[in-house]
């Protein structure tokens, strides 16, 4: 498998290996700021390492990014959400040095939290206590309908609930 | 499946054939809503009206039904003089009202609270209109007034006419008429046109559907024109507003080129898309549709929270 996730080329990409965290490869070249934002990243303690390569070459894609994060593993709202804009990513868990789990990402029938209806006037975004619910209506291409006010949308990335 | 208990948020929550089972009641019940006969089916039931935004006609036909199956209503009518008022959430609204009363009807301004309000609540909830939004009992007293008037949805060319782009509910009855098989044709301004997703969720139902923006070439052998309004706030320009509303106005003269069985329906309030010539003539369906809105809510009402309505049939 080409790509710094599996065999770490420091030299080539510039990215040393990580004891434990979470590598997310195969993301579309563009994305990885995006993927970057779901990750909130700000939020990691100070001593974690967070590296980014963009417009990687890629055997499979042409070009891609990829992301590696220390010290955290996903949230399936954080997973869900990189499915959503990055359908390509594979998923890497790091620990003690060692890939203990790759998977690519994978989208569930119902998304809970991880969009904000586009929709001015859905009940979601008038202060009321609930978390946003979309269900996949189609995968090919994605499409999602909100739970509540019943409005699809198939652009997600202006969407994600940050 | 049994309606008892059951939350009627969209027209997608009801099968064929459950809502087949309210049409068919509701015509056992025209003589009790036209009070020829009496029933006390929901004697002893108490139902929640929480209307955050006007509707006069909706709520005093929900109003109507239960009473004249013998419940009885609670009704929150004007949002400004309630706690609602005060800031409180939809959320606990709901809550308390389903502490109180059997059965909770709500119509809201925002889309998706009447799912939202059935989550909360352990009574079952009606949708009655959320904003531009789902309104499933609409479309059942639409489906109504055909099934009287034909006898059968199966096959009817139902020519829907005017916002086929911002009306939801005139989305819900195109689902609806999709699933029974009538054939639809579309006639809308370009700036008004039925959405691609609605496209898309007929054309997996497999419904007949074509588009014909001359009103005269529509309505010839149709069965159905169903008219909805078209509101002056989709316009940003009153100019572009004042064309359009006035080329979708139904001309009496084409009642001369349709079928003698041919229709005309409306949600109503009409403004000036129906010219009042037309309320004479026997092609005029829109006031039984507004009267078949009784039957239909006491049928809906009866099966959510007894499992029958108790008329014979």
């Amino acid at each position: 498998m080409p790509g710094a996730s599996s065999q770490p080329s420091g030299k080539e990409l510039r990215i040393t290996p990580i004891r434990n965290g979470t590598v997310i490869d195969h993301i579309p070249s563009g994305l990885a700021l995006e993927v970057l934002k779901v990750l909130k990243v700000e939020n990691l303690d100070r001593d974690s390492e967070v590296s980014v390569a963009l417009h990687v070459r890629s055997q499979r894609m042409g070009w891609k990014d990829i992301v590696k994060v220390e010290n955290m593993e996903l949230s399936p709202q954080k997973s869900n959400a990189i499915a959503l804009i990055a359908p390509t990513a594979t998923i890497s868990i790091i620990r003690d040095y060692k890939v203990r789990e790759k998977h690519p990402v994978s989208l569930p029938d119902r998304l809970v939290g991880v969009l904000k209806c586009p929709n001015p006037n859905c009940i979601t975004n008038h202060g009321e206590p609930v978390e946003s619910e979309f269900e996949v209506v189609r995968r090919r291409p994605l499409a999602v309908r909100c739970a509540y006010c019943e409005r699809s949308m198939e652009e997600f990335l202006p969407h994600l609930a940050r | 499946m049994s309606l008892k208990g059951r939350d009627v948020i969209s027209i997608r929550d009801l099968s064929r054939s459950e809502i087949l089972e309210v049409l068919n009641a509701a015509r056992h019940l025209i003589p009790v809503a036209e009070g020829k006969k009496r029933l006390e089916t929901l004697d002893g039931r108490l139902l929640a009206l929480a209307f955050f935004e006007p509707s006069t006609r909706t709520r005093l036909s929900f109003e109507t039904a239960m009473q004249r199956m013998g419940g009885k209503v609670i009704t929150i009518a004007d949002p400004t003089v309630s706690s609602v008022a005060k800031g409180e959430t939809l959320s606990d609204t709901v809550r308390m009202l389903s502490c109180y009363a059997d059965a909770l009807v709500l119509r809201h301004p925002y889309e998706g609270a009447s799912r939202l309000a059935a989550q909360l609540s352990d009574k079952p909830v009606v949708n009655a209109g959320d904003g531009a939004g789902q309104h499933p009992t609409q479309t059942l007293l639409d489906l109504a007034t055909m099934l009287e008037r034909f006898g059968t949805l199966s096959g009817l060319r139902v020519v829907l006419m005017g916002d086929l782009r911002y009306g939801r509910t005139v989305h819900s009855l195109a689902h609806a008429l999709g699933v029974f098989g009538a054939e639809l044709v579309l006639a809308s301004p370009p700036s008004l046109r039925l959405p691609e997703e609605v496209h898309r969720d007929l054309d997996q139902m497999g419904a007949k559907v074509r588009e014909e923006e001359h009103l005269d070439r529509a309505v010839k052998d149709a069965d159905v024109l169903y008219v909805t309004r078209i509101q002056k706030e989709r316009f940003g320009d009153l100019a572009e507003y004042a064309r359009v509303s006035a080329s979708y106005r139904f001309d009496p003269a084409l009642l001369q080129k349709v079928k003698s069985t041919f229709i005309v329906m409306h949600p109503l309030p009409r403004v000036a898309e129906i010219p009042p010539e037309v309320d004479r003539t026997p092609h005029a369906a829109y006031f039984r549709q507004a009267f078949l809105a009784v039957p239909v809510r006491m049928a809906l009402l009866s099966l959510i929270l007894e499992g029958r309505t108790g008329a014979r049939g």
